[in-house]
């Protein structure tokens, strides 16, 4: 801005607000930039990806409901025959309507609805891999916290391995192992567990390096060795930390192997994927209510724990 | 220090029954945890088999498939015959179409293949001598079959008619009546520039550089320079053009999802936070419409948008955007339920209106937060773009996934591994720069 300074400035008062014009006009200049690359980066993309897309965003934008629409059954009462396995009045023979056949049975007539019994496997590739990344991160957590271990390449080498298991694309893992141990749900555990390590192993350090040394220094003083002072002077306070992150990873797990399962790795998953393929409306439809629940019930009961576990901290966002 | 009497101890042990006399859940919780904890981890080791999957599983594969990542095999068929030995190659080998390797010695009727320092295979019509390490063993080729002369050692196997020799990495060979066909191992990857119907294939980095600034042209249409690119661009065997596309496919995904989905999440959020809108239907409206969207889950998100948009980076866009406005919205209304109300108040008595109440009061305290947020979310969608990318998404995930399915393209996977590891440790690096940055502009 090229305005005068008002007639009352002494002279250093008229330099002061001359710098503070020209810095003013700078920043503004920045921000105009950065603006402006934001907005040809944004328009970039979007173009690129419309571009490269399948369909054109405006030439598919009135089939947006599409997915819906193959979702709609029959009469109301189907979702609930496909969800428990009861008979349908509309079966033909044909795989769309056998509900029944899905059942498993585990004592005298008393069975488990199909879709309910892939939930369950779902969530226990979920459990099981939160459960192996949390001993794991929890073995390897120690060695990366600066305040415990001095030897810089030990740390060095904790981290980076922690990283590796974090950023190696969890597909490959599974299709790795889809390979050797034929599809099905151990290869998305191992794809989900080894991620989780990672994920975990990094939440877990931090954790550390921000514990009370006082405990530890107590210990020291006594004479502990590293193990005891780990053990008995970090784990206590470390811990209710440590299982709310874990909790919190379960709610991703949960997600993530569902999707593994999408791409083989079994489970709900995979019942989605072959049901829509298939236009099996009814089935669709009721895994997609199932998911939504287990998804919402496991969302609140981590949460509930959580809140039992480190009370209201938890649920504040800090960066 | 005086002692302690027994009345004391009694007193102190009335006072505080919760520390000398816990009840019994809480003395030893710690181990019934870990006894649930190894009894569900035998329930799954039944649920699922684990047992029985790990035991039938093809280890002998992995070592294979992870071999296959960082070298190559080149194969090659010998006939022997009365009047000299054939040597032929697969029609698109490695080696181009006129190969004439250095481990591979041609003396009149006899091959001599080379593995190595003190591994080779000696083949004439009649026999073929397979040297490895100071043993060796000799093979008669007959006509109803091969026949090793003497015991077999332990690198050599005999099937039915067919003895296979191992050299270790180095390759084997299978020797059948009539010929003999060798596999080759070499670390590395295969004409990873050029492939063998290029120009510049096989010559050195100094022949192309000169070729490129100073040669003839190849092609009179076009500069060499821009035939070289061509030909890197569309390497039969690598497909750099279309792997670094889709991968930029995958990182448009990412940023696009995340860019839109904390643009969309930053007004709801205060519509959703209660001290900021104090209207509690319209808290309650928004931040149920948040779970919903986190809820639906991005599997299903992604399956209703390629469904929507046919598969590509469409899809995976709208996919990440919808699930992250709901975790971003909760994070963000989250955040702001927390905020200092001083400074609102601050600004509040001096007569601000509320939009400036909210820039001035507000935003200071939770745009780092926010921006923050963003970041580790943009990180860590590079990596969910991938997995979606294969359920048909689009992008490197899709491909990945394919090259996988064939069993055969390790060395493709490693290469996209490594480019998406490389994307995600320059994007880590730079969500932490930015993250620490601003987390420092808060202290003061």
């Amino acid at each position: 801005m090229s305005r005068t300074a008002s007639p009352e400035l002494s002279s250093d008062g008229i330099q002061i607000e001359r710098h503070w014009q020209e810095l003013a006009g700078r920043r503004r200049a920045y921000s105009w930039i950065i603006a402006i690359g934001l907005l040809v980066t944004i328009a970039g993309s979007l173009w690129f990806a419309n571009e490269s897309n399948a369909g054109k965003f405006f030439d598919r934008l009135p089939h947006l409901f599409d997915f819906a629409g193959d979702l709609i059954p029959r009469d109301g009462w189907e979702v609930w025959r496909a969800m428990f396995d009861l008979p349908s009045p509309y079966f033909d023979g044909s795989l769309k309507y056998d509900y029944p056949e899905g059942r498993v049975y585990l004592f005298g007539s008393f069975y488990m609805p199909e879709y309910f019994y892939k939930m369950l496997e779902t969530l226990n590739i979920a459990i099981l891999a939160t459960l192996a990344g949390f001993i794991f991160g929890f073995m390897i957590c120690f060695l990366a916290a600066k305040n415990l271990v001095k030897n810089r390449f030990i740390r060095f080498a904790a981290r980076r391995y922690m990283e590796i298991l974090r950023a190696f694309p969890e597909i490959v893992i599974a299709g790795f192992f889809a390979a050797i141990l034929s599809l099905g749900p151990i290869p998305a555990m191992f794809a989900v567990g080894i991620h989780t390590i990672g994920a975990l192993g990094k939440l877990f350090f931090e954790v550390v390096e921000n514990a009370d040394m006082k405990a530890d220094e107590g210990l020291r003083a006594v004479g502990a060795n590293w193990f005891e002072r780990v053990g008995f002077g970090i784990v206590p306070q470390v811990m209710p930390n440590f299982m709310s992150y874990a909790l919190l990873r379960l709610e991703i797990n949960v997600r993530a192997s569902t999707i593994i399962g999408a791409v083989g790795g079994g489970g709900i998953g995979e019942e989605l994927r072959l049901s829509i393929g298939r236009g099996h409306q009814a089935k669709t439809l009721a895994i997609i209510l199932l998911l939504f629940v287990t998804i919402i019930a496991v969302d609140q009961f981590s949460a509930w724990l959580r809140r039992r576990l480190v009370g209201e901290q938890a649920f504040t966002a800090g960066g | 220090m005086s002692a302690i009497t027994a009345d004391t101890i009694a007193d102190f042990e009335t006072r505080y029954p919760a520390v000398f006399n816990p009840p019994f859940w809480r003395r030893f919780m710690p181990v019934l945890i870990a006894a649930g904890i190894v009894a569900y981890v035998f329930y799954c080791w039944w649920f699922f088999s684990i047992g029985t999957v790990l035991a039938g599983g093809q280890w002998q594969r992995a070592e294979l498939y992870a071999r296959d990542w960082v070298s190559y095999a080149i194969k090659t068929t010998v006939r022997p015959g009365p009047t000299g030995a054939t040597v032929s190659y697969p029609r698109f080998s490695e080696l181009g179409d006129n190969p004439n390797p250095s481990w591979v010695v041609k003396d009149g009727n006899n091959v001599a293949i080379l593995f190595g320092s003190d591994k080779k295979l000696d083949i004439n019509d009649q026999r073929v001598i397979a040297t490895r390490g100071g043993e060796t063993l000799t093979v008669l080729l007959a006509a109803d079959g091969a026949k090793p002369q003497g015991p077999l050692p332990g690198w050599a196997t005999l099937k039915e008619d067919q003895v296979t020799v191992s050299f270790g990495f180095a390759g084997q060979a299978d020797i059948i009546p009539q010929r003999v066909v060798v596999s080759r191992r070499f670390l590395g990857w295969a004409n990873f520039v050029f492939d063998t119907s290029s120009p510049f294939w096989g010559k050195s980095f100094g022949e192309v550089a000169s070729l490129i600034v100073s040669g003839e042209r190849i092609k009179p249409e076009m500069s060499n320079a821009s035939l070289a690119f061509d030909n890197i661009w569309f390497n039969a065997s690598w497909q750099h053009g279309d792997v670094w596309t889709k991968l930029l496919q995958t990182i448009v995904m990412a940023f696009m999802g995340t860019l839109m989905a904390s643009l969309l999440s930053f007004p709801l959020a205060f519509i959703a936070a209660r001290n900021i809108t104090p209207n509690v239907f319209a808290n309650q409206i928004t931040k149920r419409f948040f779970d919903f969207l986190r809820s639906v889950d991005m599997l299903i998100w992604a399956l209703f948008f390629t469904r929507a948009f046919g598969p590509g980076p469409l899809a995976g866009i709208s996919a990440i955007f919808f699930t992250d406005t709901g975790t971003l919205g909760k994070v963000y209304s989250e955040t702001l339920e927390n905020i200092d109300d001083k400074q609102r108040e601050g600004v509040k008595s001096v007569g601000a209106s509320p939009a400036n109440v909210q820039r001035y009061g507000v935003l200071p305290q939770v745009l780092p937060v926010f921006a923050s947020q963003a970041l580790y979310f943009w990180e860590s969608n590079t990596r969910s773009a991938t997995i979606i990318g294969a359920m048909g998404a689009g992008g490197i995930g899709l491909k990945l996934w394919e090259a996988m399915r064939t069993n055969t393209n390790w060395h493709n996977v490693a290469y996209m591994v490594v480019l998406i590891l490389v994307v995600i440790f320059i994007f880590d690096g730079i969500s932490n720069a930015l993250r620490s940055r601003l987390s420092g502009k808060t202290q003061h």
